[in-house]
């Protein structure tokens, strides 16, 4: 074999292959995600509110399937997401806190950890942490559902019954986690915050008052919105990846398992870099 | 009328269809056979729209499916009814709410008129009283015929079949064969089915088309294809192996 072949053939096409491959990557969940989007605005929202501010509609709203599918997508993956992020919110709350005193305590400073837990729960851990637990929770299982029913070929038979599965299966879940995500990242804050009232009040010996003055002080509704803006941008990369990684799957069971860990591996890398993006544009940017 | 026009499709490197040309009448019963992994899945899939070929065309009634999307695609499925090889009814939802789903997707009719049609659909296939189940109570061959009044909620002009007796008992397969008769005698729905069992071939079929290595190699009655000097054709409807043949 001539060294001009041997470059093409173990250098070049490899890589060119791996190249085409990312692309069709970034073009298909690109093009779901731009279907996905379409359908979401698409969606009567309007008449949807008016139902629910004026409770004698209500039953119009429960007899409307696609308020039903986004509301029993809420329920999966947002009310029942609750324990798990009271759970994770509490201890890093606990931990922030005592982890903080551990440093504070050097300068006799230990006033400031309410401070410290409030913006970094709400900057930081509370909307990532939540994502985090949430693409382990939900985009697992939104990828396995999925997954399964392509390989089944339901999604097939959704096809042969004129339904799109796009708005059918993707859309409900994506509307579901965007109203959901920052639901949870609110409550993730607040149960943080307690979980350092409880260490620092209980443990550490700060006053009560003390501690709340120097939770609320620093606290600005901007680092509440910025939290929650990053809560949408998990929300998109969450549903985005863990819809088009079960609409692509194939292969039977063995397949289903390959695209759910690949859903959750992807979504936590996009998730840390996207979260790193935008904690240096809100930093250097829009301080 | 559905027309399969020189018909193209690759799958990587692998080619399934090499200009797969057919024409399918209205009313009629044809019977797609070929051994396992030549296409005929994919063929079906085509029909659809399910699939888009390379290069080729299909068109039913006139108008062009492959080349169709969007809402014109969605109007020209609803003429289809399609029962997968696996039944593929949605594990989330009961059978009743499967047999509904097109009705409820589709049509503005009311609730009272839905339920009647679950009960006509289901008892056409002989399960009356199911409603409540989920798929995943029922055998292999309940589901296949739940699959099939699935389909057939929403009143098709063709139904597409994919294997309808695999892995199904011989008795459930008579049954769905039977099935498929009555559905062409009284209902006049064309039948396109894929199979490789050749006993329900012969008992369902107006015509059969045997597809091999991505063409189709012969059309005909079932008496013809039973007489035929085609070798390739002979193999397959006596079931010997290459191995026998030789000897």
């Amino acid at each position: 074999m001539r060294p001009a072949d041997l470059i093409s053939d173990k250098l070049l096409e490899p890589l060119g292959e791996g190249a085409l491959a990312f692309f069709a990557y970034i073009g298909g969940s690109g093009m779901l995600l731009f279907k996905t989007f379409l359908g979401l605005f698409t969606l009567p929202w309007g008449r949807w509110l008016a139902c629910m501010v004026m409770p004698w509609r209500w039953k119009e709203l429960a007899a409307d399937r696609r308020w039903n599918l986004i509301a029993d997508q809420m329920s999966k993956v947002g009310v029942d997401s609750f324990p798990l992020v009271f759970l994770t919110a509490l201890f890093t709350g606990m931990v922030l806190a005592l982890q903080s005193a551990y440093q504070l305590q050097k300068m006799s400073a230990e006033n400031y950890i309410g401070s410290l837990v409030a913006l970094s729960m709400t900057r930081e851990l509370g909307p990532v942490l939540t994502a985090l637990v949430v693409t382990g929770r939900v985009g697992a299982a939104i990828t396995a559902e999925l997954g399964t029913m392509r390989v089944t070929e339901q999604i097939d038979a959704l096809e042969t019954l004129g339904v799109d599965s796009v708005n059918y299966l993707a859309v409900p879940r994506m509307a579901a986690l965007l109203i959901m995500l920052p639901v949870l990242v609110i409550y993730a804050d607040m149960v943080g915050i307690l979980g350092g009232y409880i260490v620092g009040v209980y443990k550490l010996g700060i006053t009560s008052s003390m501690y709340m003055n120097m939770t609320w002080d620093p606290l600005r509704i901007k680092d509440v919105l910025t939290g929650l803006f990053k809560a949408a941008v998990f929300a998109t990369i969450i549903t985005g990846i863990a819809c088009h990684e079960g609409f692509e799957t194939q292969g039977g069971a063995e397949g289903v398992g390959r695209s759910t860990t690949l859903s959750v591996v992807i979504s936590f890398i996009l998730i840390i870099t996207a979260d790193c993006f935008f904690t240096a544009l809100f930093y250097f940017v829009f301080p | 009328m559905i027309e399969l026009i020189n018909l193209y499709k690759e799958f990587g490197k692998h080619p399934v269809l090499r200009g797969v040309n057919l024409t399918i009448r209205d009313g009629e019963t044809m019977v797609i056979i070929g051994r396992s992994g030549c296409g005929k899945s994919v063929l079906l899939k085509h029909m659809i729209g399910l699939m888009k070929p390379d290069e080729g065309q299909v068109i039913v009634d006139g108008e062009e499916v492959s080349r169709a999307s969007g809402e014109t695609l969605r109007r020209l499925r609803l003429k289809f009814g399609m029962l997968f090889q696996g039944a593929a009814l949605f594990d989330s939802l009961t059978v009743g709410e499967n047999v509904a789903f097109s009705l409820r997707e589709h049509t503005p009719m009311e609730e009272p008129e839905i339920q009647a049609r679950i009960v006509e659909c289901l008892g056409y296939v002989g399960l009356s009283g199911i409603e409540h189940l989920k798929p995943a109570e029922l055998s292999g061959g309940m589901r296949k015929r739940v699959g099939l009044a699935r389909a057939l909620a929403i009143k098709p002009r063709v139904i597409l079949y994919d294997e309808p007796t695999t892995g199904v008992d011989p008795i459930g397969a008579d049954a769905i064969n039977r099935l498929i008769l009555r559905l062409h005698d009284r209902l006049k729905v064309t039948g396109v089915v894929v199979t490789h069992d050749m006993v329900s071939a012969t008992k369902i079929a107006d015509r059969i088309a045997m597809l091999h290595e991505g063409r189709i190699l012969q059309v005909g009655t079932v008496e013809e294809i039973r007489s035929t000097s085609n070798p390739v054709v002979r193999q397959f409807i006596l079931g010997v192996s290459e191995n026998e043949e030789g000897k």
